[in-house]
């Protein structure tokens, strides 16, 4: 069982009634999964972060237990009520869940959010493995409601996706009642500074727990280092230093139990603390006025592993690989053969000497390298219709008279782009925004989004049309252009209608993401095929750089070289000057 | 003692799928599992890793730079990339299928076709053309089933009721060329 499965079964066995979450790896399948439970959890996909931990705790001051889950970046989106709901505790146990991504193996940042427990003051677990996955997600809502606290059980991405083996419980119904308390849930001033007095209390009391909770343990072996760690940092530690170093082992990392960790020093000769991430078991450790060292050894960056260890501590043989003298071709994700995105950016990149673009975070971020250097900026979920904004005022503030494209997708608009949308159409700003919507949340794997007609638990939902939302911004009906990105004629024609004057312009770039089941359904066999008599060699077809077609360099002549992976899109036979390219197969 | 395993393959080769079941098999068998797996950015055509490591008690789940005692390579180049990842003394067992990434079709770098002869040369790694065995079983797909089998002779894990767990574990449909790819790559 994967960490965040056993998330999702710690979390039902815990007798969650409420989950929500906005999809991001490695977070995605805690929802997912927890979706399989659909008879006893309402489970949703909500329009992003700050939108589920609001879900969760209406659930919660409903008196159900409920469930939160994100990315490390998205619990920035989730920050504002997070800070404020910590004040007003539960009702029925409320857990977030922050997946961390230390490497940037799929993120913007590797920030390490236990940062924010102090910070907002919550209790936080971080589990190691799978099986404490499971059973920290139950001992979580249980303190929590045992301690009127918010809870954060903290992963990181080999948590979250690595698969160890996993005892399982049964469910335990809970259910509390709703019973209105204005003083404790209604945050103004005066209510506020109450609260903030009780949830030190609840700190104060979880600390106390924490001094000899089972989910802080020793393990004694050679007394001469002793390690301090948590989460996935332990299992590499084990691993590497095994019975030559005594471990304290930290399931609670918020707040820390001063007494066992005095206690622990006490016992060993050198104090080392290994964490990936900020030093913050180190910093706390030195805070007591314990001399111990970390970050002395390893960096904020990237992830740790065994081997790392090993060689940072001068442990046994540094491991020796072979090398080779030959070098392997990169290999980088990328736009797959008939992705709808490589039909917009194809056609941008001719208009790259009179417009600026500024992209954001999806499947469309591949577009930004070679080949068509689709955008130059990407930040943070929503920000590709705000950020234009800013740099179109700018732009024109020097005379430069390129206009601003921003680009981002169906699920980053319902997630914060459609308020930016607002901003810019309100600043009467000089920029085109475009949604590039293909149905679906599709980076993280096709989640459902606010635009699909289907939910989370595969019920019927009314599907919220992106075209009338824009139009509900006053934008004149000419100026919100609705494109299908393959056809190359139209998607041309949109651009440079955009790029005609100064006003804000939207275009609706929608085709369906081409791995969509129903599309492929609906694809049948569909596919191109290159005349070889008819091809001439000339190679226009290769610029669109389809994984699916090549050029065999031998015969001279452009070929499906991958026709199982061709879609039939023909964005290829578009560029065709000699008709070598033609469509076959297809349902009738 | 503990076995580190790492496969790695071109998204959509199946070895996310091979890697579950062997760790499930290995379970089975009692050893303690623990795979790991990065994927997200990852499958969209680029190189897809799992690791996998057992033995009486597994904790790190990942495997670091020089540590793999055996590397399964679904594609000739990936096995080259993985490399680094190779303990001394490690074994690799190959496929010579290429797949072409993106970077060679612009023309922006060159295939290095001779990979696996080097690979054999330098750490006598051993070639399965398990993808064109499954082409010639007429089942492209079941490229990762027939390298599941020589990674099982490899092991020299064969006596495990593999097939059942096979049966089990792959799509109702393909069971029976499933388990013909995997006969092959026992032998191979």
């Amino acid at each position: 069982m994967s960490g965040d499965e056993a998330v999702a079964r710690g979390a039902w066995e815990a007798g969650v009634g409420v989950a929500a979450a906005y999809p991001g790896t490695p977070s995605t399948e805690i929802l997912e999964n927890m979706a399989l439970y659909k008879e006893d959890v309402y489970c949703q996909w909500a329009n992003n972060e700050k939108i589920a931990v609001e879900i969760a705790l209406g659930a919660s001051f409903g008196g159900l237990r409920s469930l939160a889950a994100f990315k490390h970046v998205g619990m920035n989106a989730a920050a504002d009520p997070i800070f404020s709901a910590a004040y007003t505790g539960v009702n029925g146990g409320m857990v977030l869940v922050s997946a961390d991504d230390p490497g940037c193996w799929s993120s913007q940042n590797e920030q390490d959010n236990r940062l924010y427990a102090p910070h907002a003051r919550l209790g936080m677990l971080e589990p190691s493995d799978s099986q404490e996955c499971l059973d920290f997600t139950k001992a979580a809502f249980e303190l929590s409601e045992r301690f009127d606290l918010l809870m954060l059980l903290r992963m990181t991405t080999r948590v979250c996706h690595s698969k160890s083996l996993v005892e399982q419980g049964e469910r335990q119904e809970h259910m509390g009642k709703y019973t209105a308390n204005p003083a404790k849930y209604a945050m103004l001033p005066a209510n506020a500074r109450k609260r903030h007095v009780a949830v030190e209390e609840g700190l104060a009391a979880l600390k106390e727990y924490a001094e000899t909770s089972p989910l802080n343990r020793m393990e004694m072996n050679d007394r001469k280092l002793g390690i301090i760690s948590s989460g996935i940092s332990y299992q590499h530690a084990r691993e590497a230093f095994g019975e030559t170093a005594s471990y304290l082992k930290l399931g609670i990392t918020h707040p820390l139990p001063e007494k066992l960790i005095r206690d622990f020093c006490g016992q060993v000769e050198k104090v080392v603390v290994i964490e990936e991430g900020e030093p913050y078991l180190e910093e706390a450790v030195k805070a007591l006025g314990i001399f111990c060292e970390g970050k002395a050894y390893t960096t904020r960056q990237g992830e740790l592993s065994a081997a790392r260890l090993r060689a940072a501590f001068g442990l046994g043989e540094a491991a020796e690989s072979v090398s080779s003298s030959l070098t392997a071709p990169p290999r980088p994700p990328a736009l797959c053969a008939g992705c709808p995105h490589r039909g917009f950016y194809f056609a941008m990149q001719s208009y790259h000497q009179r417009l600026v673009a500024v992209g954001d975070i999806g499947c469309y971020s591949l577009g930004v390298g070679e080949p068509f250097h689709g955008f130059d900026t990407a930040i943070c979920m929503g920000s590709g219709f705000s950020i234009p904004i800013g740099l179109s005022k700018a732009l024109e503030k020097q005379g430069d008279s390129r206009k601003v494209f921003g680009i981002l997708g169906d699920s980053t608009f319902f997630h914060s782009g459609f308020n930016s949308l607002v901003d810019a159409v309100h600043a009467k700003a000089n920029v085109c925004l475009v949604v590039l919507d293909n149905s679906i949340t599709a980076m993280t794997g096709h989640q459902q989004n606010a635009g699909t007609e289907i939910n989370l638990m595969g019920y019927q939902v009314p599907a919220i049309d992106i075209r009338r939302m824009v139009r509900s911004t006053g934008l004149p009906e000419e100026r919100v252009l609705e494109v299908d990105p393959i056809d190359q004629a139209a998607m041309n024609a949109a651009i440079q209608k955009a790029l005609g004057d100064r006003e804000t312009w939207v275009i609706l770039s929608r085709r369906p993401c081409a791995l969509l089941k129903e599309v492929i359904k609906a694809r049948g066999d569909l596919r191109c095929e290159v005349d070889p008599a008819a091809c001439k060699g000339c190679k226009a077809c290769t610029k669109v750089v389809c994984p699916a077609l090549t050029f065999d360099a031998k015969a001279k002549k452009a070929v499906i070289s991958d026709p199982a992976s061709c879609t039939g899109c023909g964005l290829c036979m578009q560029q065709c000057r000699f008709d070598a390219i033609r469509k076959v197969g297809g349902k009738a | 003692m503990i076995t580190s395993i790492l496969l790695t393959g071109v998204g959509g080769q199946g070895t996310i799928l091979t890697t579950k079941i062997l760790s499930a098999g290995l379970a089975q068998m009692g050893y303690d599992v623990k795979m790991s797996e990065i994927h997200g950015m990852s499958q969209r055509g680029g190189t897809v890793n799992t690791q996998l490591k057992f033995g009486d008690k597994v904790y790190a789940p990942n495997i670091g730079e020089g540590e793999a005692d055996l590397i399964v390579a679904f594609e000739k180049t990936e096995a080259l990339r993985a490399l680094p990842y190779l303990k001394k003394g490690g074994s690799i067992l190959m496929d010579r299928k290429e797949i072409m990434p993106l970077s060679v079709l612009t023309g922006a770098a060159e295939y290095p076709h001779e990979a696996d002869k080097e690979l054999e040369k330098l750490v006598g790694a051993k070639v399965i053309p398990a993808g064109e065995i499954a082409e010639s079983l007429g089942t492209p797909k079941s490229q990762n089933i027939c390298l599941l089998g020589a990674l099982v002779k490899a092991l020299d894990l064969p006596e495990f009721d593999w097939e059942g767990l096979i049966s089990r574990m792959v799509p109702p449909k393909t069971v029976e060329m499933n388990l013909a790819a995997f006969r092959k790559g026992l032998e191979a």
